[in-house]
């Protein structure tokens, strides 16, 4: 166990894969950096570092820098997983999908079903979400109810260190196509980490906090945001439970309403756009099978339904925030 | 050209099978016993068979929404096939996938594909898959002219350059993408594309079944030699419409006359063989009255097979969930 931030734990489970499965290769743009020129080779390792140093592990074979090209990326990554390799795609930015969504939405996710259960696609897809940087519209996105709604793909919000370690490594090792999504406010968040390999099992929300007044829901970033005004309450007597979801499909349903049950007031926080997101979507499952224990209405903090803004002040007015939970929680306390 | 009669046979057998197999569809769907919509590959025989016989059983193909020949020809079972179309059980996808869906990853088939250019993309991960593996495998996409003019090929046939990677596209043309020509719809050329993008680029007349085997003959071996990718455009023609039930009002009668009479890929080939004495018509038309045979046999078994059980409506979505 040592101290290792979000960034280096997602690396070491890439490297830890890498060398126990050969069949694990990497794809992406830059994912290595400096192919084709005279200069530094892995000079970049990842637009923000993540896959740093593997290159040296591994060579351009499993290593495998692309042109700017995100369908084609996608799809070699989806026919690579169907034939036998168990490949770590790279889609730089999650606003990319754009781009390249049809690989993900009617191909990978529907070779399963299509084909009448024959084929296993191994294959997780990395992305990067999430506002903070100041990178605006097109570069801060939080697109994961765009994969939730689609079935037979799995998505992934890891929100510190061990879990982002631990739940890359069982998307690797899993064989049905996955999202992996790193929020990248989070690459610089410290925690204890094991040196050596695990993984963490899908479908299992964990419980950061447990108390009896008031109950939080968030995932990725926002399980911080939960955690600091479940800690800002206790100081004025009342306690939290807060539940991060981990995984978003699946999602753990029974802990969700545990969790609700528990405190019967329930808010929940969510950084993607508000209409048909992941708080619209757990406030229905809670409110469909156990409206009688809710004490209050649900409350759901997310940012307005518009584009991410560029200028600061605008962007932390966009973003879900401390203020704004706490603010949210005191409504219904 | 240099084939055996036993593999002038084998390309005969499979064209007529895929030709009685899409006739037969054409008229099971207009007496209406068939569900969905199909799109018929009649008339473009000679560039299925002329592709999969270079390839083996490792190989894979990735197809089109106009796949049934591409499957026949990698060597799915026209039983289970037509099976699926129906919508059964038994189907060679359980009857989840149906016409524009069919795969058999046992037999090198990644599926046909319901999205016009998707198929590209999924052959370069196989071609990735052997080079990694460093065995000697091919994968080869197709596409239609319409697809042509997808960004999801211009990217495919870059990245195969850029990898140097055991991927084949072949462009069947038959100048149509739904009811729009292409005259109209691909600016410059399909084969100056290719060449573009440092591809291996040869045009080939897709009526002349052995134009099209030595062709691909040829860019295959090259492929599994590391050689790199290549790029076929095969200029051909379809008799049926874009889908079934188009009235086909965008071509001519002299048009529609020419493509069954002087382009039909069976009967250049038929007249080839026999009149270089490679071998007899009866044999031929034995062929022919063989495969009406079995396609007559795969669709009574069609009919009389089971339909899929509510249960099966929520099995394969994952493996583990």
């Amino acid at each position: 166990m040592s101290l290792k931030t979000y960034r280096e734990a997602i690396n070491e489970a890439l490297l830890q894969e890498m060398k126990k499965d050969e069949n694990v290769v990497v794809i992406g743009e830059d994912v290595a950096g400096g192919a084709g020129t005279n200069g530094e080779q892995d000079a970049w390792g990842g637009v923000l570092g993540v896959t740093k140093g593997l290159l040296k592990h591994f060579g351009r074979e499993r290593v495998i820098d692309t042109p700017i090209t995100e369908t084609a990326i996608m799809g070699m990554a989806s026919g690579a997983a169907l034939t036998g390799l168990r490949p770590v795609a790279e889609l730089m930015f999650v606003d990319f999908m754009g781009v390249c969504f049809d690989q993900i939405l009617n191909q990978t996710a529907k070779f399963r079903y299509m084909f009448g259960g024959k084929a296993v696609t191994p294959l997780t897809i990395r992305t990067m979400y999430g506002g903070g940087l100041r990178a605006a519209s097109q570069h801060s996105q939080c697109l994961y109810p765009m994969f939730t709604h689609v079935p037979g793909i799995k998505v992934v919000v890891p929100s510190n260190p061990y879990d982002a370690k631990g739940l890359l490594t069982q998307s690797i090792r899993d064989n049905d196509p996955v999202i992996f999504m790193e929020h990248k406010n989070l690459y610089d968040l410290s925690g204890d980490v094991p040196d050596e390999s695990y993984s963490i099992p899908f479908g299992e929300a964990n419980f950061t906090r447990e108390g009896k007044d008031i109950t939080f829901i968030g995932m990725g970033q926002t399980v911080d945001i939960c955690n600091k005004v479940a800690d800002t309450l206790k100081k004025e007597g009342k306690t939290s439970t807060v539940l991060d979801l981990r995984t978003l499909s699946p999602l753990d349903e029974d802990s969700i309403l545990e969790a609700s049950e528990e405190t019967g007031k329930v808010v929940i926080v969510d950084e993607s756009y508000p209409r048909c997101n992941i708080a619209t979507d757990i406030s229905a499952l809670i409110c469909q099978n156990s409206f009688d224990s809710l004490k209050a209405g649900i409350k759901m903090v997310t940012p307005p339904h518009t584009p991410v803004p560029f200028s600061p002040p605008l962007e932390d007015l966009y973003l879900p925030s401390e203020e704004k939970v706490l603010s949210a929680a005191k409504e219904i306390l | 050209m240099q084939l055996s009669r036993e593999e002038l046979i084998k390309a005969y057998t499979g064209m007529c099978m895929i030709r009685e197999f899409d006739d037969a569809v054409h008229y099971e769907f207009a007496a209406d016993a068939m569900p969905g919509f199909v799109h018929l590959y009649v008339g473009e025989e000679a560039s299925a068979m002329g592709i999969c016989m270079n390839l083996n059983e490792k190989d894979t193909i990735a197809s089109t929404h106009r796949g049934h020949g591409h499957c026949i020809a990698k060597g799915c079972d026209v039983t289970d096939m037509m099976k699926e179309l129906y919508g059964k059980k038994d189907g060679i996808c359980g009857g989840k996938g149906g016409s524009m869906h069919i795969a058999d990853l046992s037999k090198g088939m990644l599926g046909a594909n319901g999205i016009v250019g998707g198929g590209p993309p999924i052959v370069l991960g196989a071609a990735l898959t052997y080079k990694t593996k460093k065995t000697n495998n091919v994968s080869v996409g197709f596409f239609g002219d319409g697809a042509s003019n997808q960004g999801s090929i211009s990217e495919s046939m870059n990245m195969a350059t850029v990898l140097k990677l055991p991927a084949i596209f072949v462009c069947e043309d038959n100048g149509y993408a739904e009811s729009t020509a292409r005259e109209y719809a691909v600016g410059g050329s399909i084969l100056d594309r290719g060449k573009a993008f440092g591809l291996d680029s040869h045009e080939v007349d897709g009526d002349n079944f052995f134009e099209v085997y030595d062709a691909a003959k040829q860019v295959i071996e090259n492929a599994r030699n590391g050689k790199g990718p290549a790029l076929l455009h095969i200029k051909t023609s379809k008799v049926y419409g874009h889908f079934e039930g188009d009235a086909i009002s965008y071509r001519t009668k002299e048009e529609n006359e020419r493509i069954k009479n002087d382009e039909d890929p069976l009967k250049i080939f038929k007249k080839k063989v026999t009149e270089s004495g490679l071998l007899e018509l009866s044999q031929l038309e034995a062929l022919e009255e063989e495969a009406k045979g079995k396609i007559k046999i795969a669709i009574e078994e069609s009919k009389k097979a089971e339909f899929p059980s509510a249960k099966d409506l929520l099995t394969d979505v994952y493996i583990k969930y």
